[in-house]
Protein backbone atom coordinates (compact mmCIF):
# COMPACT_ATOMS: atom_id res chain seq x y z
CA UNK A 1 0.00 0.00 0.00
CA UNK A 2 1.42 3.35 -1.04
CA UNK A 3 1.47 6.00 1.67
CA UNK A 4 -1.15 8.70 1.30
CA UNK A 5 0.15 12.14 0.32
CA UNK A 6 -2.39 13.81 2.63
CA UNK A 7 -3.98 12.15 5.61
CA UNK A 8 -6.53 13.30 8.18
CA UNK A 9 -6.49 11.28 11.40
CA UNK A 10 -9.46 11.67 13.71
CA UNK A 11 -9.48 15.43 13.16
CA UNK A 12 -11.51 17.68 15.40
CA UNK A 13 -11.70 21.40 14.84
CA UNK A 14 -13.58 23.84 16.98
CA UNK A 15 -13.20 27.52 17.63
CA UNK A 16 -14.33 27.44 21.26
CA UNK A 17 -15.12 24.60 23.63
CA UNK A 18 -18.73 25.71 24.09
CA UNK A 19 -19.68 25.85 20.42
CA UNK A 20 -20.44 22.99 18.04
CA UNK A 21 -17.29 21.60 16.48
CA UNK A 22 -16.75 22.71 12.89
CA UNK A 23 -15.15 19.38 12.05
CA UNK A 24 -15.65 16.20 13.99
CA UNK A 25 -13.96 12.79 13.75
CA UNK A 26 -12.71 13.40 10.24
CA UNK A 27 -10.43 10.72 8.85
CA UNK A 28 -9.46 10.70 5.22
CA UNK A 29 -6.58 9.48 3.09
CA UNK A 30 -5.71 11.19 -0.17
CA UNK A 31 -3.30 9.52 -2.55
CA UNK A 32 -0.96 11.01 -5.10
CA UNK A 33 -2.64 11.93 -8.38
CA UNK A 34 -6.17 11.92 -6.99
CA UNK A 35 -8.60 14.79 -7.51
CA UNK A 36 -10.70 15.02 -4.39
CA UNK A 37 -13.93 16.99 -4.46
CA UNK A 38 -14.95 18.18 -1.00
CA UNK A 39 -18.67 18.60 -1.45
CA UNK A 40 -20.99 20.14 1.09
CA UNK A 41 -23.37 22.96 1.86
CA UNK A 42 -22.24 26.29 3.28
CA UNK A 43 -21.03 25.74 6.83
CA UNK A 44 -20.41 22.03 6.36
CA UNK A 45 -16.73 22.52 7.19
CA UNK A 46 -15.31 21.83 3.73
CA UNK A 47 -13.26 25.02 3.45
CA UNK A 48 -11.91 24.51 6.96
CA UNK A 49 -10.87 20.99 5.99
CA UNK A 50 -8.96 22.43 3.03
CA UNK A 51 -7.24 25.07 5.17
CA UNK A 52 -6.03 22.44 7.62
CA UNK A 53 -3.85 21.06 4.83
CA UNK A 54 -1.80 24.23 4.33
CA UNK A 55 -1.90 25.23 7.96
CA UNK A 56 -4.22 28.22 7.63
CA UNK A 57 -6.20 26.48 10.39
CA UNK A 58 -4.84 24.15 13.07
CA UNK A 59 -6.58 21.04 14.35
CA UNK A 60 -8.01 21.08 17.87
CA UNK A 61 -7.18 17.39 18.16
CA UNK A 62 -6.15 14.61 15.83
CA UNK A 63 -3.60 15.21 13.12
CA UNK A 64 -3.18 16.22 9.49
CA UNK A 65 -0.22 14.66 7.71
CA UNK A 66 1.22 15.94 4.46
CA UNK A 67 3.71 13.61 2.77
CA UNK A 68 3.77 11.56 5.92
CA UNK A 69 4.66 14.41 8.22
CA UNK A 70 2.39 16.18 10.69
CA UNK A 71 1.57 19.71 9.52
CA UNK A 72 2.63 20.95 12.98
CA UNK A 73 6.12 19.53 12.39
CA UNK A 74 6.53 21.17 9.00
CA UNK A 75 8.27 24.49 8.50
CA UNK A 76 4.99 26.15 7.65
CA UNK A 77 6.49 28.44 4.98
CA UNK A 78 8.15 25.45 3.24
CA UNK A 79 4.94 23.46 3.41
CA UNK A 80 2.86 26.25 1.89
CA UNK A 81 5.32 27.00 -0.89
CA UNK A 82 5.05 23.38 -1.92
CA UNK A 83 1.27 23.57 -2.12
CA UNK A 84 -0.56 25.59 -4.78
CA UNK A 85 -3.52 27.51 -3.40
CA UNK A 86 -6.37 28.87 -5.50
CA UNK A 87 -9.28 30.78 -4.03
CA UNK A 88 -12.16 32.70 -5.56
CA UNK A 89 -11.11 35.68 -7.65
CA UNK A 90 -10.35 37.97 -4.72
CA UNK A 91 -7.09 36.10 -4.17
CA UNK A 92 -5.02 37.88 -6.83
CA UNK A 93 -2.96 40.80 -5.58
CA UNK A 94 -4.57 43.89 -7.12
CA UNK A 95 -1.37 45.98 -7.00
CA UNK A 96 0.68 43.45 -8.95
CA UNK A 97 0.60 42.66 -12.65
CA UNK A 98 -0.34 39.23 -13.96
CA UNK A 99 3.32 38.36 -14.31
CA UNK A 100 4.19 39.57 -10.80
CA UNK A 101 1.26 37.63 -9.37
CA UNK A 102 2.21 34.43 -11.16
CA UNK A 103 5.93 34.70 -10.44
CA UNK A 104 5.60 35.63 -6.79
CA UNK A 105 6.45 32.27 -5.23
CA UNK A 106 9.27 31.50 -7.71
CA UNK A 107 10.74 34.91 -6.80
CA UNK A 108 10.41 34.23 -3.09
CA UNK A 109 12.15 30.94 -3.76
CA UNK A 110 15.00 32.83 -5.44
CA UNK A 111 14.68 31.22 -8.84
CA UNK A 112 16.99 32.64 -11.50
CA UNK A 113 15.47 35.26 -13.82
CA UNK A 114 15.68 32.92 -16.83
CA UNK A 115 13.95 30.11 -15.02
CA UNK A 116 11.18 32.46 -13.80
CA UNK A 117 10.67 33.81 -17.33
CA UNK A 118 10.38 30.41 -18.95
CA UNK A 119 8.14 29.09 -16.17
CA UNK A 120 5.86 32.13 -16.49
CA UNK A 121 5.40 31.49 -20.20
CA UNK A 122 4.83 27.81 -19.56
CA UNK A 123 2.14 28.14 -16.90
CA UNK A 124 0.31 30.96 -18.64
CA UNK A 125 0.09 28.90 -21.82
CA UNK A 126 -1.09 25.92 -19.80
CA UNK A 127 -4.11 27.92 -18.62
CA UNK A 128 -4.80 29.22 -22.12
CA UNK A 129 -3.53 32.78 -21.82
CA UNK A 130 -0.93 34.54 -23.96
CA UNK A 131 2.14 35.21 -21.76
CA UNK A 132 3.12 38.39 -23.62
CA UNK A 133 -0.37 39.83 -23.88
CA UNK A 134 -1.17 39.57 -20.19
CA UNK A 135 2.18 40.08 -18.53
CA UNK A 136 1.74 43.80 -17.73
CA UNK A 137 -1.98 43.76 -17.02
CA UNK A 138 -3.44 44.18 -13.57
CA UNK A 139 -6.20 41.94 -12.20
CA UNK A 140 -8.77 44.74 -12.52
CA UNK A 141 -8.24 44.74 -16.31
CA UNK A 142 -9.18 41.07 -16.60
CA UNK A 143 -12.53 39.32 -16.85
CA UNK A 144 -13.59 36.93 -14.10
CA UNK A 145 -12.58 33.91 -16.15
CA UNK A 146 -9.18 35.39 -16.97
CA UNK A 147 -8.59 36.23 -13.31
CA UNK A 148 -9.37 32.67 -12.35
CA UNK A 149 -7.00 31.35 -15.01
CA UNK A 150 -4.27 33.58 -13.63
CA UNK A 151 -5.09 32.28 -10.15
CA UNK A 152 -4.55 28.71 -11.34
CA UNK A 153 -1.34 29.70 -13.17
CA UNK A 154 -0.05 31.34 -9.99
CA UNK A 155 -0.78 28.23 -7.96
CA UNK A 156 1.04 26.06 -10.51
CA UNK A 157 4.03 28.39 -10.91
CA UNK A 158 6.37 26.78 -8.40
CA UNK A 159 5.34 23.33 -9.66
CA UNK A 160 3.82 22.08 -6.41
CA UNK A 161 2.79 18.46 -5.96
CA UNK A 162 -0.43 19.43 -4.27
CA UNK A 163 -3.03 21.91 -5.46
CA UNK A 164 -5.75 23.20 -3.12
CA UNK A 165 -8.69 24.99 -4.69
CA UNK A 166 -11.41 26.72 -2.70
CA UNK A 167 -14.48 27.05 -4.92
CA UNK A 168 -12.21 27.99 -7.80
CA UNK A 169 -14.97 28.42 -10.35
CA UNK A 170 -17.68 29.57 -7.95
CA UNK A 171 -17.80 33.22 -8.95
CA UNK A 172 -18.01 32.63 -12.71
CA UNK A 173 -20.95 32.69 -15.08
CA UNK A 174 -22.14 29.22 -16.16
CA UNK A 175 -20.60 29.36 -19.64
CA UNK A 176 -17.17 30.48 -18.43
CA UNK A 177 -17.36 27.97 -15.60
CA UNK A 178 -18.01 25.08 -18.01
CA UNK A 179 -15.12 26.27 -20.16
CA UNK A 180 -12.72 26.40 -17.22
CA UNK A 181 -13.89 23.04 -15.95
CA UNK A 182 -13.12 21.46 -19.33
CA UNK A 183 -9.73 23.12 -19.39
CA UNK A 184 -9.06 21.98 -15.85
CA UNK A 185 -9.72 18.37 -16.87
CA UNK A 186 -7.35 18.70 -19.82
CA UNK A 187 -4.74 20.34 -17.61
CA UNK A 188 -5.12 17.65 -14.97
CA UNK A 189 -4.45 14.93 -17.55
CA UNK A 190 -1.09 16.48 -18.33
CA UNK A 191 -0.01 17.08 -14.75
CA UNK A 192 0.56 14.47 -12.12
CA UNK A 193 -0.72 16.62 -9.29
CA UNK A 194 -2.85 15.81 -6.32
CA UNK A 195 -5.79 18.20 -6.27
CA UNK A 196 -8.19 18.88 -3.41
CA UNK A 197 -11.00 21.24 -4.27
CA UNK A 198 -14.00 22.56 -2.41
CA UNK A 199 -17.36 22.95 -4.10
CA UNK A 200 -21.04 23.13 -3.30
CA UNK A 201 -21.89 22.21 -6.89
CA UNK A 202 -22.51 18.47 -7.18
CA UNK A 203 -22.14 18.58 -10.98
CA UNK A 204 -18.70 20.10 -10.62
CA UNK A 205 -17.75 17.53 -7.98
CA UNK A 206 -18.81 14.64 -10.23
CA UNK A 207 -17.21 16.13 -13.34
CA UNK A 208 -13.82 17.01 -11.89
CA UNK A 209 -13.36 14.69 -8.94
CA UNK A 210 -11.88 11.22 -9.10
CA UNK A 211 -13.37 10.84 -5.64
CA UNK A 212 -16.15 12.83 -3.99
CA UNK A 213 -16.07 13.40 -0.25
CA UNK A 214 -19.42 14.54 1.09
CA UNK A 215 -19.45 16.64 4.26
CA UNK A 216 -22.38 17.53 6.42
CA UNK A 217 -22.24 19.43 9.73
CA UNK A 218 -18.52 18.83 10.09
CA UNK A 219 -18.52 15.10 9.39
CA UNK A 220 -17.64 13.07 6.38
CA UNK A 221 -20.82 11.19 5.55
CA UNK A 222 -19.77 9.61 2.28
CA UNK A 223 -16.73 8.94 0.12
CA UNK A 224 -17.39 7.67 -3.35
CA UNK A 225 -16.24 7.72 -6.93
CA UNK A 226 -18.50 9.79 -9.18
CA UNK A 227 -20.01 6.54 -10.55
CA UNK A 228 -20.84 5.33 -7.05
CA UNK A 229 -21.93 8.73 -5.81
CA UNK A 230 -25.00 8.97 -8.04
CA UNK A 231 -26.30 5.72 -6.51
CA UNK A 232 -25.75 6.71 -2.87
CA UNK A 233 -28.78 6.27 -0.65
CA UNK A 234 -27.75 8.77 2.02
CA UNK A 235 -30.41 11.49 2.25
CA UNK A 236 -27.85 14.34 2.06
CA UNK A 237 -26.37 12.84 -1.10
CA UNK A 238 -29.89 12.34 -2.52
CA UNK A 239 -30.68 15.99 -1.76
CA UNK A 240 -27.64 17.16 -3.64
CA UNK A 241 -28.42 14.92 -6.59
CA UNK A 242 -32.08 15.82 -6.61
CA UNK A 243 -31.27 19.54 -6.53
CA UNK A 244 -29.08 19.05 -9.58
CA UNK A 245 -31.61 16.63 -11.13
CA UNK A 246 -28.95 13.94 -11.32
CA UNK A 247 -30.63 11.26 -9.20
CA UNK A 248 -30.67 7.79 -10.74
CA UNK A 249 -33.34 5.47 -9.42
CA UNK A 250 -35.12 5.88 -6.14
CA UNK A 251 -33.56 4.54 -2.97
CA UNK A 252 -35.70 2.29 -0.79
CA UNK B 1 -1.98 100.36 0.38
CA UNK B 2 -3.63 97.20 -0.94
CA UNK B 3 -2.20 93.84 0.05
CA UNK B 4 -1.26 93.10 -3.56
CA UNK B 5 0.75 96.31 -3.73
CA UNK B 6 2.35 95.44 -0.41
CA UNK B 7 3.29 91.95 -1.61
CA UNK B 8 4.73 93.30 -4.84
CA UNK B 9 6.73 95.99 -3.12
CA UNK B 10 7.98 93.58 -0.47
CA UNK B 11 8.30 90.60 -2.82
CA UNK B 12 11.81 89.61 -1.80
CA UNK B 13 10.81 89.52 1.89
CA UNK B 14 7.61 87.61 1.08
CA UNK B 15 9.56 85.14 -1.03
CA UNK B 16 12.17 84.67 1.69
CA UNK B 17 9.44 84.10 4.29
CA UNK B 18 7.69 81.65 1.95
CA UNK B 19 10.94 79.74 1.51
CA UNK B 20 11.47 79.69 5.27
CA UNK B 21 7.91 78.50 5.75
CA UNK B 22 8.29 75.77 3.19
CA UNK B 23 11.53 74.52 4.74
CA UNK B 24 9.90 74.46 8.18
CA UNK B 25 7.00 72.42 6.77
CA UNK B 26 9.17 70.05 4.73
CA UNK B 27 11.48 69.23 7.63
CA UNK B 28 8.54 68.73 10.00
CA UNK B 29 6.65 66.56 7.52
CA UNK B 30 9.71 64.45 6.77
CA UNK B 31 10.24 63.76 10.47
CA UNK B 32 6.53 63.17 11.12
CA UNK B 33 6.33 60.67 8.25
CA UNK B 34 9.55 59.01 9.34
CA UNK B 35 8.02 58.46 12.79
CA UNK B 36 4.33 58.04 11.91
CA UNK B 37 4.53 55.43 9.15
CA UNK B 38 6.91 53.00 10.92
CA UNK B 39 5.00 53.48 14.18
CA UNK B 40 1.80 52.66 12.26
CA UNK B 41 3.43 49.46 10.96
CA UNK B 42 4.40 48.49 14.50
CA UNK B 43 1.05 49.16 16.19
CA UNK B 44 -0.85 46.94 13.73
CA UNK B 45 0.57 43.93 15.52
CA UNK B 46 0.56 45.37 19.05
CA UNK B 47 -2.95 46.24 20.29
CA UNK B 48 -1.80 47.67 23.62
CA UNK B 49 0.81 49.94 22.05
CA UNK B 50 -1.77 50.92 19.44
CA UNK B 51 -4.21 52.20 22.08
CA UNK B 52 -1.48 54.22 23.78
CA UNK B 53 0.05 55.64 20.58
CA UNK B 54 -3.28 56.69 19.07
CA UNK B 55 -4.44 58.19 22.38
CA UNK B 56 -1.24 60.20 22.82
CA UNK B 57 -1.34 61.42 19.22
CA UNK B 58 -5.00 62.39 19.61
CA UNK B 59 -4.35 64.31 22.83
CA UNK B 60 -1.42 66.16 21.22
CA UNK B 61 -3.75 67.21 18.42
CA UNK B 62 -6.21 68.76 20.90
CA UNK B 63 -3.63 71.08 22.51
CA UNK B 64 -4.11 74.58 21.07
CA UNK B 65 -1.11 75.24 18.85
CA UNK B 66 -0.07 78.50 20.47
CA UNK B 67 -0.16 76.77 23.88
CA UNK B 68 1.94 73.87 22.58
CA UNK B 69 4.59 76.29 21.32
CA UNK B 70 4.49 77.96 24.74
CA UNK B 71 4.88 74.66 26.58
CA UNK B 72 7.91 73.72 24.52
CA UNK B 73 9.92 76.90 25.05
CA UNK B 74 11.12 76.12 28.61
CA UNK B 75 12.01 72.49 27.80
CA UNK B 76 15.70 71.58 27.61
CA UNK B 77 17.13 70.31 24.30
CA UNK B 78 13.91 70.38 22.27
CA UNK B 79 12.69 73.74 23.58
CA UNK B 80 13.86 77.32 23.39
CA UNK B 81 13.26 80.08 20.89
CA UNK B 82 13.59 79.37 17.18
CA UNK B 83 12.88 77.02 14.34
CA UNK B 84 13.82 73.76 16.04
CA UNK B 85 11.17 74.20 18.73
CA UNK B 86 8.63 74.99 16.04
CA UNK B 87 9.61 71.82 14.19
CA UNK B 88 9.02 69.71 17.30
CA UNK B 89 5.55 71.18 17.69
CA UNK B 90 4.71 70.75 14.00
CA UNK B 91 5.87 67.13 14.05
CA UNK B 92 3.62 66.41 17.05
CA UNK B 93 0.66 67.93 15.19
CA UNK B 94 1.32 66.07 11.97
CA UNK B 95 1.69 62.72 13.71
CA UNK B 96 -1.96 61.84 14.29
CA UNK B 97 -3.26 61.92 10.69
CA UNK B 98 -0.20 60.00 9.45
CA UNK B 99 -0.28 57.43 12.23
CA UNK B 100 -4.03 56.92 12.04
CA UNK B 101 -4.14 56.61 8.26
CA UNK B 102 -1.21 54.19 8.26
CA UNK B 103 -3.01 52.02 10.78
CA UNK B 104 -6.38 52.24 9.02
CA UNK B 105 -4.81 51.62 5.61
CA UNK B 106 -2.96 48.54 6.78
CA UNK B 107 -5.94 47.05 8.61
CA UNK B 108 -8.47 47.65 5.84
CA UNK B 109 -6.77 45.36 3.30
CA UNK B 110 -9.17 42.63 2.15
CA UNK B 111 -8.69 39.65 4.51
CA UNK B 112 -9.12 37.23 1.58
CA UNK B 113 -6.03 38.73 -0.07
CA UNK B 114 -4.06 38.42 3.16
CA UNK B 115 -5.10 34.81 3.54
CA UNK B 116 -4.11 34.09 -0.05
CA UNK B 117 -0.69 35.58 0.68
CA UNK B 118 -0.36 33.48 3.82
CA UNK B 119 -1.54 30.36 2.01
CA UNK B 120 1.09 30.90 -0.69
CA UNK B 121 3.81 30.75 1.92
CA UNK B 122 4.70 34.42 2.34
CA UNK B 123 6.29 35.24 5.69
CA UNK B 124 4.61 37.84 7.93
CA UNK B 125 7.28 40.39 6.92
CA UNK B 126 6.75 39.68 3.22
CA UNK B 127 2.99 40.05 3.65
CA UNK B 128 3.48 43.36 5.45
CA UNK B 129 5.93 44.90 3.00
CA UNK B 130 4.84 43.35 -0.29
CA UNK B 131 1.09 43.18 0.15
CA UNK B 132 -0.26 45.27 3.02
CA UNK B 133 1.95 48.33 2.68
CA UNK B 134 1.54 48.75 -1.11
CA UNK B 135 -2.23 48.28 -0.79
CA UNK B 136 -2.36 50.80 2.06
CA UNK B 137 -0.11 53.38 0.36
CA UNK B 138 -2.93 55.51 -1.00
CA UNK B 139 -4.62 55.75 2.42
CA UNK B 140 -1.25 56.55 4.03
CA UNK B 141 -0.68 59.26 1.41
CA UNK B 142 -4.10 60.71 2.27
CA UNK B 143 -2.92 61.01 5.86
CA UNK B 144 0.29 62.72 4.78
CA UNK B 145 -1.76 65.11 2.67
CA UNK B 146 -4.03 66.02 5.58
CA UNK B 147 -0.98 66.47 7.81
CA UNK B 148 0.73 68.70 5.23
CA UNK B 149 -2.26 71.03 4.96
CA UNK B 150 -2.53 71.25 8.77
CA UNK B 151 1.22 71.85 9.12
CA UNK B 152 1.27 74.68 6.57
CA UNK B 153 -1.47 76.43 8.55
CA UNK B 154 -0.05 75.81 12.02
CA UNK B 155 3.45 76.80 10.88
CA UNK B 156 2.26 80.43 10.60
CA UNK B 157 1.97 80.45 14.41
CA UNK B 158 5.59 79.34 14.68
CA UNK B 159 6.57 82.95 14.03
CA UNK B 160 5.37 83.67 17.58
CA UNK B 161 8.39 81.79 18.95
CA UNK B 162 10.82 83.26 16.47
CA UNK B 163 10.80 80.49 13.89
CA UNK B 164 10.21 82.86 10.99
CA UNK B 165 8.08 81.95 8.01
CA UNK B 166 4.92 83.55 6.68
CA UNK B 167 3.53 83.97 10.18
CA UNK B 168 5.97 86.84 10.61
CA UNK B 169 3.80 88.99 8.32
CA UNK B 170 0.62 87.89 10.04
CA UNK B 171 1.86 88.79 13.52
CA UNK B 172 3.32 92.04 12.25
CA UNK B 173 0.06 92.85 10.49
CA UNK B 174 -1.95 92.16 13.64
CA UNK B 175 0.33 94.46 15.62
CA UNK B 176 0.09 97.16 12.94
CA UNK B 177 -3.68 96.60 12.46
CA UNK B 178 -2.93 96.27 8.75
CA UNK B 179 -4.93 93.84 6.65
CA UNK B 180 -2.47 94.29 3.81
CA UNK B 181 0.43 93.02 5.91
CA UNK B 182 -1.64 90.13 7.38
CA UNK B 183 -2.65 89.08 3.88
CA UNK B 184 0.96 89.22 2.70
CA UNK B 185 1.47 86.24 5.04
CA UNK B 186 -1.96 84.64 4.77
CA UNK B 187 -2.27 84.56 0.98
CA UNK B 188 1.02 82.78 0.26
CA UNK B 189 0.25 80.33 3.13
CA UNK B 190 -3.16 79.60 1.62
CA UNK B 191 -1.61 79.10 -1.82
CA UNK B 192 0.97 76.71 -0.34
CA UNK B 193 -1.77 74.73 1.38
CA UNK B 194 -3.83 74.48 -1.81
CA UNK B 195 -0.80 73.45 -3.83
CA UNK B 196 0.22 70.80 -1.31
CA UNK B 197 -3.34 69.49 -1.21
CA UNK B 198 -3.49 69.31 -5.01
CA UNK B 199 -0.08 67.73 -5.59
CA UNK B 200 -0.34 65.18 -2.79
CA UNK B 201 -3.87 64.44 -3.99
CA UNK B 202 -2.46 63.54 -7.40
CA UNK B 203 0.08 61.26 -5.77
CA UNK B 204 -2.62 59.66 -3.65
CA UNK B 205 -4.72 58.86 -6.72
CA UNK B 206 -1.71 57.39 -8.49
CA UNK B 207 -1.12 55.05 -5.57
CA UNK B 208 -4.73 53.93 -5.41
CA UNK B 209 -5.32 50.33 -6.46
CA UNK B 210 -8.79 49.21 -7.39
Amino acid sequence: MINPIIEFRQVEYQISTISQPILSRVSLQIHGGETIALLGRSGSGKTTLLKLINGLRQVSSGAVLVQGRDVRDWDIIRLRRGIGYVIQETGLFPHLTVRENVCLVPHLENWTADRVTSRYAEVLQSVGLSPALYSQRHPRELSGGQRQRVGVARALAADPEILLMDEPFGALDPVTRAELQREFLALKRNLSKTVVFVTHDVREALLLGTRVVLLDSGRIIAEATPQEFVRLAHPVARNFLAAAELATGTPE
Amino acid sequence: MSSLEFIVSHRSEVLAATREHLILVLISMAIAAAIGVPLGLVIVGHPRLRAVALAVASVLQTIPSLALFGFLIPLPFIGGIGAHTAIVALVLYALLPILRNTYVGLTSVDPAILEAAEGMGMTPEQILFRVRLPLASSVIMAGIRTAAVITIGVATIAAAIGAGGLGTFIFRGVAMVSDAVILAGAIPAAILALLADFLLGLLERRLRVT
